[in-house]
């Protein structure tokens, strides 16, 4: 009788076995990898916009305050994206016919809104709110970096929810003093030979934030 | 006992293995179903309507895909509908073929032998229409595996104290071990078939399936080793997966679910259910391939043994439960009981005591259980029982719990039926598909049964 397989079969089943197991593993470090990846989360990416806002110029430069323009962080649950009118308070009369704000300076004719970008889109069933992130000791560089730096906007962290648990089950490590919530570069103003989880759990007990609770589901999804 | 003489067998007038086969014979008759003769008009009757059915489960899935779960009568209170009293239903189908394979394996029962192929199928097929359920029931079934335990981006783990978390491991471990276990024993029989055919293509297909088996002695040695250990290993889950089952409703606080028999109590009607579904799909399936030689009366007189016994643990398991409700002296369980055998589904609960606890009465009677036709009715009022009895539990604990102004009425909507019946056109597609394309019945252990038979050992 002929036989049916090559003697060679034998080693490609036994073979085969190994690159199964290699393909498994290769796709579970690619997947591990994938979804935390920025072409997922968007991370580092800037958008194109209607006007290339530099938070770089405005913050740094100029000296703005994040409240200047994001007027109800410290209210509501939305930090605010602000009117055209806010725009036009100082570039009714500076820069007036600078190209690059004709977008705006159209806006403000037609009033019709310039319509950003989102970068920070959280999914529907997360109820998260910006001011008790704010009045509790969270600064706006712990989630959003430094703004001060960025040319043009952009997300930083993934917005993914282990990064949310990461703080919400030891806020210790990030929390710092509500006076500093805006401040940016708040680490380097630390003094040296200050540990700041000392301070941030001396915080946690000051504001009266109760960590057992906040990786309760309920607490962002309700 | 002298030397030399045979001991008789237990019900020795009802042989396993009709006289006349040799090893040549048996392994002829099982590959040529397969492989040889004419496919029965019966096959196509059965695959036909089987495909049927399956489209129109496709269909209520599809339909459940792009509507939700709202399609099913499924509300709060209930939302626990057809697609748990399903589930359970179908895993616990799925026990007999382990019970037969694993545990009467490791206590040399020589009557499983031509059945433990078959029933294994039976078992693969059940955890497949069983697994589905859950997932259907997920308001997004898409994102199923969110109930493994794997690097997310949550940083969560599933909640290990919930039953339902359990279920996953419990569920997707049975069909592992039972599609190894059957797998490992097909092994010598796939090489058989690769032999046997004549077809190029199908000995390509049978010899890679077969994994270079040449039947050396080291080979027999090997997988005897491995057979007994998924044997020893598959033995537990025969217990196990349904105990974790019963804990979805043991665990909780709801009327009627609260107690400690239920995981005893489900495993043996698990048994019970398999063991009637064996029956079901074994009466027309012997006589559509005429082999009543090697699955003989003897097999149906043992299984109506098993029928009975794991029959009057059940009724034991609800004798238990009424009297653990009346004995508690809480007036939850009190009126729960009230409202089974008063309540809007009490027709229902009425019929399962007639399916479960009366008829099978008449399997004390050996001449009903060599009947094939009492056998095969039989064995449908036991599996369309079983379906009640999870009803019973699922649904009308559920309808009426601790608040009254809570209450409400489960009532299946055409998308619920569709989807169960449905269920049972992909059992049975499934099922049919395994008979054409494998030996259905063992080869190598039955020719070792003959082999003992003859040589008495």
């Amino acid at each position: 009788m002929n036989q049916i397989f090559h003697p060679s079969a034998n080693v490609i089943a036994k073979a085969s076995i190994g690159v199964l197991i290699v393909l498994v593993g290769v796709l579970s470090v690619f997947l591990y990898f994938f979804v935390r990846s920025s072409w997922m989360t968007g991370v580092n990416i800037s958008e194109p916009q209607p006007v290339p806002f530099s938070h770089l110029h405005h913050v740094r430069q100029v000296g703005l305050d994040c409240r200047y323009c994001h007027t109800s962080v410290e209210e509501a649950a939305s930090a605010n994206i602000p009117p055209t009118e806010t725009c036009m308070t100082c570039h009714s009369q500076i820069w007036t016919d600078a190209p690059m704000l004709e977008p705006v300076r159209v806006s403000w004719r037609d009033n019709v809104s310039l319509e950003w970008e989102r970068l920070h889109d959280l999914a529907d069933f997360v109820y998260f709110n910006h001011s008790i992130h704010v009045n509790k000791g969270i600064g706006c560089e712990t989630c959003h970096g430094r703004v001060d730096n960025m040319a043009l906007p952009m997300k930083v962290n993934t917005l993914q929810m282990e990064w949310c648990l990461e703080c919400h089950r030891n806020p210790a490590k990030y929390i710092r003093p509500t006076d500093e919530v805006f401040t940016m570069g708040y680490a380097e103003t630390v003094p040296a030979g200050h540990d700041p989880l000392v301070e941030g759990h001396e915080l946690v007990a000051q504001y009266g934030i109760e960590v057992g609770r906040l990786d309760n589901c309920s607490i962002c999804h309700r | 006992m002298q030397l030399g003489q045979t001991e008789k067998p237990i019900g020795g007038d009802l042989p396993v293995v009709e006289p006349g086969h040799t090893y040549r014979s048996v392994s002829e008759k099982i590959s040529n179903i397969v492989l040889d003769i004419r496919t029965p008009l019966g096959w196509f009757v059965a695959f036909g309507s089987g495909s049927i059915l399956l489209m129109m489960y496709l269909i209520s899935i599809a339909y459940l895909f792009a509507y939700g779960v709202g399609v099913w009568g499924i509300n709060i209170p209930v939302g626990w509908g057809f697609a748990i009293v399903t589930f359970v239903w179908w895993i616990g189908i799925g026990h007999a073929g382990t019970l037969i394979s694993a545990i009467l394996f490791l206590f040399r029962q020589d009557w499983r032998t031509s059945i433990n192929r078959f029933a294994e199928a039976m078992t693969l097929f059940a955890v497949v229409c069983a697994g589905l359920y859950p997932i259907l029931h997920l308001g997004r079934p898409w994102l199923f595996f969110w109930l493994l335990p794997y690097p997310n981006t949550f940083g969560l783990w599933p909640q290990f104290r919930s039953a339902l978390a359990w279920d996953v491991f419990a569920v997707s471990t049975y069909g592992t071990i039972s599609a190894v276990f059957w797998y490992t024993g097909l092994i010598p029989d796939l090489a058989g078939m690769r032999d046997r055919a004549k077809v190029p293509l199908l000995k390509m297909v049978y010899g890679m399936l077969a994994l270079g088996w040449r039947g050396s002695s080291r080979h027999w040695h090997h997988h005897q080793a491995l057979y007994l250990l998924l044997a020893a290993i598959a033995t537990p889950l025969v217990v196990s997966v349904h105990t974790v089952v019963s804990f979805d409703f043991a665990i909780a606080q709801v009327p009627g679910w609260s107690t400690t028999v239920f995981p005893p109590y489900f495993v043996a009607g698990a048994i019970f259910s398999g063991f009637a579904m064996v029956v079901t799909l074994l009466v027309p399936i012997r006589k559509l391939y005429h082999i009543e030689d090697m699955i003989t009366l003897r097999h149906f007189d043992v299984m109506g043994k098993i029928l009975l016994t794991t029959g009057l643990v059940v009724f034991y398991g609800y004798v238990t439960e009424a009297f653990t409700g009346w004995y508690s002296g809480s007036i939850y369980e009190l009126f729960l009981f009230m409202n089974r055998f008063t309540g809007h589904y009490a027709p229902f609960v009425y019929l399962l005591v007639f399916c479960n606890l009366v008829a099978p009465q008449l399997l004390w009677f050996r001449s009903v259980r060599t009947n094939m036709t009492l056998m095969f009715i039989l064995s449908l009022i036991i599996n369309t029982g079983m379906w009640l009895e999870r009803f019973m539990i699922v649904i009308i604990s559920l309808t009426a719990d601790y608040l009254p102004s809570s209450w409400a009425l489960f009532i299946a909507t055409p998308w619920d039926w569709s989807l169960l019946i449905g269920s049972i056109g992909l059992f049975i597609v499934l099922l049919f598909l395994f008979v054409r394309t494998l030996p259905m019945i063992s080869v190598f252990e039955m020719q070792e049964l003959i082999h003992n038979t003859e040589h008495g050992h």
